[in-house]
């Protein structure tokens, strides 16, 4: 029978696994099942999600808004260019076109499922989704809250997309709380899949995975940087808290590509309980200033020509906006405020008291649809926004390719859109491919691996509908991969005993030690994983560029980091975990600290600082179009144990030029 | 606004082996103290990590005993307010308190179809599998979405 220390071990063998259960996994799930049947049905696909679909991955608490639809209006190059813009000049034009053309077609899917959508009547009037007005599908019109986004009641969102994606697929070949933790190379090519291994956080079993073709959407990276709430308010991140890096870590430890790690997010929300700011500014035209009403955004707004041409946009890039708010705070004009009283006090001048009390609805829904902490800071400071304005905040960074982020693996793109088949920088590791497209839409650096949402680097503002459209490319491409491949029989390089041994390492630490002290949590033999990550958000917070030090760095700090760094990663083998859920706490970490390691790496390499408002190289600090505007990549040696980066050449692929007349 | 179980509410979901809050956390947060020796209550759950809640709310909205409820973190909110939701199959409807008593209401519908309802390939056409190396998806434009584009935005074709 098995016990805690003494696991079952389950060996299975797929052809295609997919790795996640959030928008991206759903995605895949919902598309892959028509491409199998077309292939002839024998290909057999699994899903594993740590958690359970309906409520898994960024989406789990639901949303307000869906920030990415094209709509008939837009062409998917207008959309290129904002990404670019945004991200300051360097992503991949290829992906974000590609992702552009592809993903109304999962909003308008959505909308069928039954999610409702709002719209706008004839008259402009809007209407929440449950009215049955003409579908989006049909050219019914919905609301902007801005140029690429649409307002939704989305408390279910995610529950609506999970319906859909397990009936696809089929709960037979779905199982939830198995927590991959690592990918396994293939035994006869050293840049092929041939599987991945984890653990049920249920029962006492230990998952092997035999498959071609794997697709790695487990999200993001948050609390890598220590939070600013440090206490119980530790877990109002921003973005999800279960995202621990594990799409970057595992990928970097099988030999894929990564790009644009040293890029980072650091949103300005209302502050502690990051409450979303956009149909704020949208939606209700509000402003933010400073502590004596002015809008920093007018005041600093010659700082935006320090940085052409992208502060020269008709919308600066987002790290920009930081920048000029941070010029507030640093010199004692804050707090920073968004004025929300003046915001809903002119738009009552225009409105029935009718639609007065439907606005105001609508401004609690945009947090109760996504981030109903905020309500309860609302409501345990007495706020009511017409009465009384609310403080924003720069949040601590976190790590992400599918919100305003670009960080995330180097994967092939479309084939017909014009991008690069060369490569013109030099230092590219010989075995890597040169151009932007290597077969497979998708596909990482290694064989039959794939990502898809916040895995795909160097792209950005894909958001829920992206990443979804993006699963769904991904699971196609997967299906040819297989096809291509029939007679491939995956072999797994290291040895069933020593992944076991390796993977349940934290619980043997446990069971050896525990007895040594009287008090389990202080044991000089092992460290918690609480510890640890404790460790890991004090170094990164105080040298590599958090909220310590106003988001500032230096070569010689970033140095100190790596040395710290690479103690912690020793330290990292001494995680103990006393149940099946700190084991899952202490894997976790361990992707933190690979993912955390890459991050400060690709600062310490990028000469200059490319997104000022989200980190400063004070010793570099200035945007150097000359020599960095390129993607700076990295490869990690799982022997060695070490990154290494390198340059890649940035191209165009749509005029970038339209965004500045 | 770590999440907190009820004591006199939760039933343990009437002795499963899991409860309904345990299968939804995202985060592993939801424990179901069997025989009460790590809360004092046994056959009731709790939130075994609460500095790690994100107050998604899952748990919440999910107990079938309404047993669930957030207190806001204690690290930044002033204590008296309370966000307490009842989520139905079509809408769901949310009561704040806030600290000074005054209360609002809110109702927002969350789907549009009866739940279970989605058929997710009815009415759909087959792959062609000629074309999984082109752009598109299986349904080949069927919602209508594909947004092919104006070929000269391409500088480099």
């Amino acid at each position: 029978m098995a016990e805690f220390g003494n696991p079952e071990v389950v060996q299975e063998e797929v052809d295609i696994l997919l790795i996640g259960g959030g928008m991206a996994c759903s995605g895949a799930a919902y598309e892959i099942g028509p491409w199998v049947q077309a292939a002839g049905g024998d290909i057999k696909v699994k899903l594993v999600d740590k958690a359970a679909m309906d409520r898994s991955g960024a989406v789990a608490q639901g949303l307000s808004a869906i920030n990415t639809y094209i709509g008939s209006e837009q062409d998917p190059a207008d959309y290129a260019r904002m990404v670019s813009n945004d991200l300051m000049g360097i992503t991949r034009d290829d992906l974000a076109y590609d992702l552009g053309r592809h993903v109304d077609e999962s909003v308008h899917l959505f909308e069928e499922w039954g999610l409702p959508i709002w719209k706008t009547d004839e008259n402009g009037e809007r209407h929440d989704g449950s009215k049955g007005m003409t579908p989006l599908k049909d050219g019914g019109k919905p609301v902007r809250s801005g140029k690429w986004q649409i307002m939704i009641n989305g408390e279910s969102y995610k529950w609506i997309v999970a319906e859909a994606a397990k009936k696809a697929l089929g709960m037979d070949n779905i199982q939830e709380r198995i927590f991959i933790v690592k990918l396994v190379n293939d035994k006869n090519d050293s840049n092929r899949i041939a599987g991945a291994v984890g653990f049920s956080v249920r029962e006492h079993k230990l998952y092997v995975f035999k498959a071609k073709a794997i697709l790695l959407a487990a999200g993001g990276c948050v609390n890598i940087f220590r939070p600013r709430s440090v206490g119980e308010g530790q877990g109002r991140a921003w973005y999800p808290v279960w995202n621990a890096g594990s799409t970057y870590a595992m990928a970097a430890e099988a030999g894929a590509e990564l790009t644009m790690m040293e890029n980072r997010f650091v949103p300005t929300r209302f502050k502690d309980g990051y409450g979303p700011v956009g149909a704020w500014f949208l939606l209700f035209k509000s402003k933010a200033t400073n502590a004596f009403g002015e809008v920093y955004m007018d005041r600093n707004k010659e700082m935006l020509d320090d940085y052409p041409p992208y502060g020269q946009a008709a919308v600066p890039a987002s790290c920009l906006r930081n920048h000029l708010m941070l010029k507030e705070m640093k010199e004692g004009r804050g707090p920073i405020w968004m004025d929300t009283v003046t915001a809903l006090a002119n738009l009552r001048e225009t409105l029935s008291p009718r639609e007065v009390k439907h606005l105001e609805a609508e401004a609690w829904e945009d947090f109760l649809d996504m981030c109903i902490g905020q309500c309860g800071i609302w409501a345990g400071e007495n706020i009511e926004p017409e009465k009384k304005n609310s403080e924003l905040m720069p949040t601590e960074p976190y790590l992400l390719g599918s919100h305003s982020g670009c960080c995330g693996i180097w994967t092939s793109g479309p084939d017909d859109v014009g991008a690069p088949t060369d490569e013109s920088e030099a230092g590219v590791p010989d075995h890597l491919p040169k151009g932007w497209n290597w077969g497979y839409r998708g596909m990482t650096t290694v064989s039959g691996l794939f990502t898809a949402g916040d895995g795909v680097g160097a792209s950005g503002h894909k958001f829920s509908s992206g990443s979804h459209a993006e699963g769904r490319m991904a699971a196609k491409a997967m299906v040819k991969y297989v096809m291509d491949n029939k007679d491939l029989t995956p072999e797994l390089d290291t040895d069933v005993d020593a992944l076991i041994e390796e993977i349940y390492r934290p619980v043997r630490n446990y069971l050896e030690h525990k007895d040594y002290s009287t008090a389990i949590d202080v044991n000089p033999n092992y460290i918690t994983p609480r510890m640890l990550q404790f460790r890991l958000q004090k170094v990164m917070d105080e040298y590599v560029a958090g909220v310590a030090t106003y988001y500032t760095t230096n070569e010689h700090m970033l140095d100190l980091a790596e040395q710290k760094l690479e103690m912690l990663k020793e330290d990292a083998l001494k995680m103990r975990a006393k149940d099946l859920h700190e084991l899952l706490r202490a894997w976790e970490n361990y992707h933190r600290i690979l993912t955390a390691e890459a991050h400060m790496k690709h600062i310490q390499f990028r000469q200059e600082s490319r997104y000022p408002g989200f980190y400063y190289r004070m010793d570099k600090n200035f945007v150097d179009e000359e020599n960095w505007k390129c993607f700076v990549n990295s490869i990690y040696d799982k022997e060695t144990k070490t990154y290494k980066c390198f340059k890649r050449a940035h191209v165009d692929i749509v005029d970038k030029a339209k965004l500045f007349k | 606004m770590p999440t907190f179980v009820r004591t006199e509410k939760c039933d343990g979901c009437k002795g499963q082996d899991r409860t309904a809050c345990m299968y939804i956390c995202p985060h592993d947060l939801m424990k179901l103290d069997k025989d009460g020796s790590e809360t004092g209550h046994a056959m009731k759950s709790f939130n075994q990590e609460p500095e790690q809640c994100w107050e998604c709310y899952s748990c919440i909205k999910i107990c079938p005993q309404q047993a669930i409820e957030a207190r806001p973190y204690a690290d930044i909110v002033p204590l008296g307010a309370s966000v307490q939701p009842l989520r139905g199959t079509d809408s769901i409807m949310w009561t704040i308190k806030f600290r000074n008593g005054t209360m609002k209401r809110f109702k927002f519908p969350i789907r549009t179809t009866p739940e279970g309802s989605i058929d997710p390939y009815g009415g759909k056409p087959a792959a062609d599998i000629a074309k999984i190396g082109e752009p598109g998806f299986f349904n080949h434009n069927e919602q209508n979405g594909y947004r092919a584009g104006d070929a000269s935005e391409l500088i480099r074709k």
